[in-house]
């Protein structure tokens, strides 16, 4: 279950490793330059880091609420608290509700300050098997 | 009358930095006060093995950057913006092994905020895949001095 973010491609491409201390994940995005969005900053990309967020909340609540299918996003939104500098991003995920249908998850990326966040997440997640929403 | 910020300028910025480049975002052109961007689809930035559909982080990444080109297109120059808040609802599963298109508009632009709406769709723009509001600041050179203020820096290892 640990390795799940090395199942999905978009994971792989951020190199997340995931780190597990009983059912709480830590998730780490190494730096690497094709992550960066300011050059001259330079800062990594907030597409960057918002990806690794959401993708920290998937795989928090899979962990959590296994089912047949991975939680798919209904509404995330980010908040962008500090510029993020050419260094390793680790984030935490906490599921405030999960009901049979919809999850809803906060989550937090920092560099070297748990305290000083460089993004939160704020998400709900359709945990449905069959998801096919208007159509 | 083609102005030289929107021919020259603009299309680089769409994917000159390294992240835009490596998720292969291609800039489609602006009308009016839209700007459109596509990312070919690729099978390293899907988000479900299962449904070869784009991760949603993909998406977010593309919202995030199509929507500060429309405040560039707003303020009608490059000025170092960051982007405040974003939020994206999803609405549908994007279509498997397609390209997604967005497209964004900044409908209000203050002296210091650039306020956006930017949506993701296949082919249809009525028809979108996600849809965001985001707000970016405009000359944000400063923004990431604010959090450092409030501690040293150098005091972390």
């Amino acid at each position: 279950m640990t390795a799940l973010l090395d199942t999905i491609p978009y994971a792989r491409f951020l190199d997340l490793r995931t780190k597990r201390d009983g059912d709480i994940l830590t998730v780490v995005m190494p730096f690497a330059d094709h992550l960066i969005g300011n050059p001259m900053l330079p800062a990594l990309h907030g597409g960057s880091t918002a990806a690794m967020l959401e993708l920290t909340a998937i795989a928090q609540v899979a962990l959590v609420w296994p089912r047949l299918r991975l939680p798919r996003p209904i509404t995330v939104t980010t908040a962008y608290l500090r510029s993020g500098k050419p260094r390793d991003v680790h984030a935490r995920a906490r599921i405030s509700r999960a009901g049979r249908r919809v999850a809803h998850v906060l989550a937090e990326a920092w560099q070297d300050d748990p305290a000083q966040p460089i993004a939160s997440l704020t998400a709900h997640f359709s945990l449905d098997n069959n998801r096919d929403l208007h159509s | 009358m083609s102005d030289p910020f929107l021919t020259n300028i603009l299309p680089q910025l769409a994917s000159v930095a390294a992240h835009t480049h490596s998720l292969g975002f291609r800039y489609e052109g602006v009308e009016g006060d839209r700007v459109r961007l596509r990312t070919p689809w690729r099978a390293d930035l899907v988000g479900d093995p299962e449904t070869e559909v784009f991760a949603g982080g993909l998406v977010t990444a593309m919202l995030d950057h199509v929507g500060g080109l429309a405040v560039w297109v707003a303020l009608g120059k490059y000025a170092p913006i960051a982007t405040l808040d974003l939020r994206i609802d999803y609405m549908r599963a994007a279509r498997p092994r397609v390209d997604l298109l967005s497209e964004a508009r900044c409908y209000k632009l203050t002296r210091t905020i650039g306020f956006v709406r930017a949506w993701a769709f296949e082919d249809d723009p009525a028809d979108p895949v996600a849809a965001a509001q985001a707000t970016y600041v405009i000359n944000a050179s400063d923004a990431g001095a604010t959090g450092a203020s409030l501690k040293a820096e150098g005091d972390a290892a």
